[in-house]
């Protein structure tokens, strides 16, 4: 994949050489049933002081492209193709290697903070621990600086905070205490998977700031993994939507909203329902048929099979990724969507 | 509730509380569900819209207070007594795989419902393939089990089921949730669809605003087990009343960069507050920046007012009041709102 205009992010003009760059990564699972390709030559750049969203619904891939960045997968899952994080090879590289950019370099926030937090210890000491091991800190200069990244994140009363156990904390200040010590050793790279996925809007909303605020004021590349369409118009800068384990579209939010080329975007678009403006506009695009398990890589277009737009070309060879006619971003279609642009409203 | 109003809602709930040892899930809430109406039940978790939803269909028993179905009150009624009104509403569940008895087959479990009400097994293989028609599928599907559908397959089989005794009123307890956005869609439309051909009233209980502002006519907004705000749907989505009905729309992100990056919107500090111990006077006022004295102490009334009623301080009889959304700058009258843009 060449690096077009499309990469320059008008909304970032100043913004330099990406800091994560992937390149035709992919993802095999070696299952009981046979082998699953999971994530299929994934292409993919996030730059500092930038927010990318990655777009699709359940088995798309998106989670397990986020965990391959640094190597987090299960052993039965062979990872190929290159994942450079500002110049260093990840893919291939040695566990110790990815112990040590993992936390300092590269870290994640899931979607479940219930689940990803230990109960039988204080908060604490668990955000102390992650200073701990990343820089080196004391025990009272981890706790000092712990009650910092509790107030950065948002929380009030991070000295008390500190001192209680997950289950004192509800949802929403659970998450904010997975993004401190996501963030605890300044990583270049924050990956969000899912993050307000159990939340309610109310809290999300605040959790969406939080991750604003570490692009804004921390210079962090965010990369977030979601299937919601309104977090995305809500806080992305650019987009990448995922089909089957391939991208099959991206760009500049705006751009990619306004004008959708690939069938599949435009299908999720009208899929979220809206006002209904009278009774006769009553329905919701649905999407015929489901995601397909693919054992490997298949020279075709794999939304075909539910694509009103599909022909013999499209099951028959796999469209390149390449920019859109008329259109600033990059479309992997043979006949990409409105030439005359879709209606935003 | 005037008395016209009573002897025709599907349903009617006065005063329902329902506790949960120390827990005050509902406590003290009114509604009405008038015939052929999407009314919409909205909240966050811990509301305690589920167990509205729950109490309706009688699957737990209220602490106190009236459930009318059909006019006939059925909070109190012994199980038995319950069964031939057991057939006029129906409930259905957030997740279907859970939901559908994974050792029957579809056809059974679509016929259960009949089975319970003694309608002869020779006429029930009619009314299940009527009934899985209406819900889109296949009449084949009856001989298949729950894990071979996938997840919005398994959905239309649960609403077949809900719908299979004809009820007058469907209770949809956040029926798309565990669904992807492609097959919300499907469910979604599906269910408009069978609304408006078949006329049944439904209680849509879920926190997906977008989905309420989709297919309701009316709306409750809930809160701490309470009703902050009852409106028509254009009222609540144009003119909401209530503060928190103000901002949990203005949270809720539209799927369109423009339209949402020009929203104002209003972060609300903290939490949804304990049900143990709920915050005295107006439940809202922990979290309210408009909050006054009296709104620390005197609990507001629900109060009828023009397209719908609001239960606060601020809100004058004839539906005008502040809006959060209108508050200058964020940062200053209390910590309480954050704003941006």
């Amino acid at each position: 994949m060449t690096i077009t205009t499309t990469d320059v992010d008008p909304w970032h003009p100043g913004s330099g050489s990406p800091l994560l760059k992937v390149r035709d990564l992919s993802v095999d699972f070696r299952t009981e049933d046979g082998h699953v390709c999971a994530v299929d030559q994934v292409s993919l750049e996030a730059r500092a002081g930038e927010l990318l969203a990655v777009v699709g619904e359940s088995g798309c891939g998106k989670s397990v492209m986020a965990m391959a960045l640094s190597g987090l997968l299960p052993r039965n899952a062979t990872v190929t193709g290159s994942v450079q994080l500002a110049g260093q090879e990840l893919v291939g590289a040695s566990k110790a290697e990815l112990q040590r950019v993992r936390g300092s370099r590269i870290a994640y926030v899931f979607q479940e903070p219930m689940t990803s937090l230990n109960p039988v210890f204080t908060v604490g000491r668990q955000v102390a621990e992650v200073l701990r091991v990343h820089e080196g800190m004391d025990r009272r200069h981890a706790l000092d600086r712990a009650a910092e990244l509790l107030d950065l994140v948002g929380i009030a009363n991070p000295r008390e905070r500190l001192r209680q156990y997950p289950h004192q904390l509800s949802g929403g200040l659970r998450q904010r205490v997975m993004i401190a010590m996501a963030v605890a050793g300044n990583p270049e790279v924050l990956v969000a998977d899912e993050p307000t996925t159990a939340l309610d809007v109310t809290v999300q909303a605040g959790i969406l700031d939080v991750l604003r605020d570490l692009r804004d004021r921390l210079g962090a590349a965010v990369v977030l993994i979601t299937h919601d369409l309104g977090v995305v118009a809500d806080i992305a800068d650019r987009v990448l939507v995922m089909y089957a384990g391939r991208v099959v579209e991206r760009g500049e939010i705006h751009e990619l909203f306004a004008r959708p080329r690939h069938h599949y975007t435009v299908g999720l678009l009208g899929a979220v329902p809206t006002a209904r403006i009278d009774e006769d506009e009553r329905r919701l695009r649905e999407i015929p048929g489901l995601v397909p398990v693919l054992e490997s890589p298949e020279d075709r277009c794999t939304f075909a099979e539910r694509c009103p737009a599909a022909d013999e070309t499209c099951r028959t060879r796999q469209p390149p990724l390449e920019r859109a006619p008329q259109s600033s971003h990059q479309v992997a279609c043979w006949h990409p969507a409105g030439t005359g642009g879709k209606e935003t409203a | 509730m005037t008395a016209e109003a009573t002897t025709t809602a599907v349903c009617e709930v006065v005063d329902l509380v329902k506790h949960f040892g120390p827990v005050h899930a509902v406590d003290g809430l009114s509604l009405r569900v008038d015939p052929g109406e999407v009314l919409a039940l909205v909240g966050e978790s811990g509301s305690g819209k589920s167990t509205v939803g729950r109490l309706i269909v009688r699957l737990i028993d209220p602490t106190s207070g009236t459930v009318r179905i059909g006019g006939v009150d059925v909070g109190s009624m012994s199980r038995r007594a319950l069964r031939p009104h057991r057939r006029t509403v129906s409930i259905v569940f957030q997740d279907p795989a859970s939901s559908l008895d994974p050792r029957m087959r579809v056809g059974d479990i679509v016929a259960e419902p009949l089975r319970l009400h003694g309608v002869p097994r020779s006429d029930r293989s009619a009314r299940v393939r009527e009934v899985l028609e209406q819900v889109g599928m296949r009449a084949g599907v009856a001989e298949r089990y729950p894990h071979e559908l996938s997840g919005g397959q398994r959905q239309r089989v649960s609403i077949a089921r809900a719908l299979v005794s004809r009820p007058r009123l469907l209770v949809a307890d956040e029926p798309t949730s565990a669904l992807d956005v492609s097959v919300q869609a499907s469910v979604l439309n599906l269910l408009t669809d069978l609304q408006r051909d078949l006329g049944f009233a439904c209680l849509f209980i879920t926190h997906d605003l977008a989905a309420v502002e989709y297919l309701a006519d009316r709306v409750v907004v809930m809160y701490l087990g309470r009703v902050a705000e009852v409106g028509t749907r254009e009222l609540i989505f144009e003119h909401p009343r209530h503060p928190y009905t103000q901002a949990l729309l203005s949270a809720a992100p539209v799927p369109d960069p423009s339209r949402q990056r020009k929203r104002t919107r209003v972060v609300l500090s903290g939490e949804l507050p304990s049900q143990i111990d709920p915050p005295s006077g107006c439940r809202f006022h922990t979290r309210c920046p408009l909050a006054e004295d009296r709104c620390r102490t005197e609990v507001p009334a629900l109060r009828e007012m023009s397209h719908g009623s609001v239960a606060c301080h601020l809100v004058a009889d004839d539906g005008t009041g502040p809006d959060v959304r209108d508050l200058p700058d964020p940062t200053q009258p209390s910590r309480l709102v954050e704003r941006r843009r």
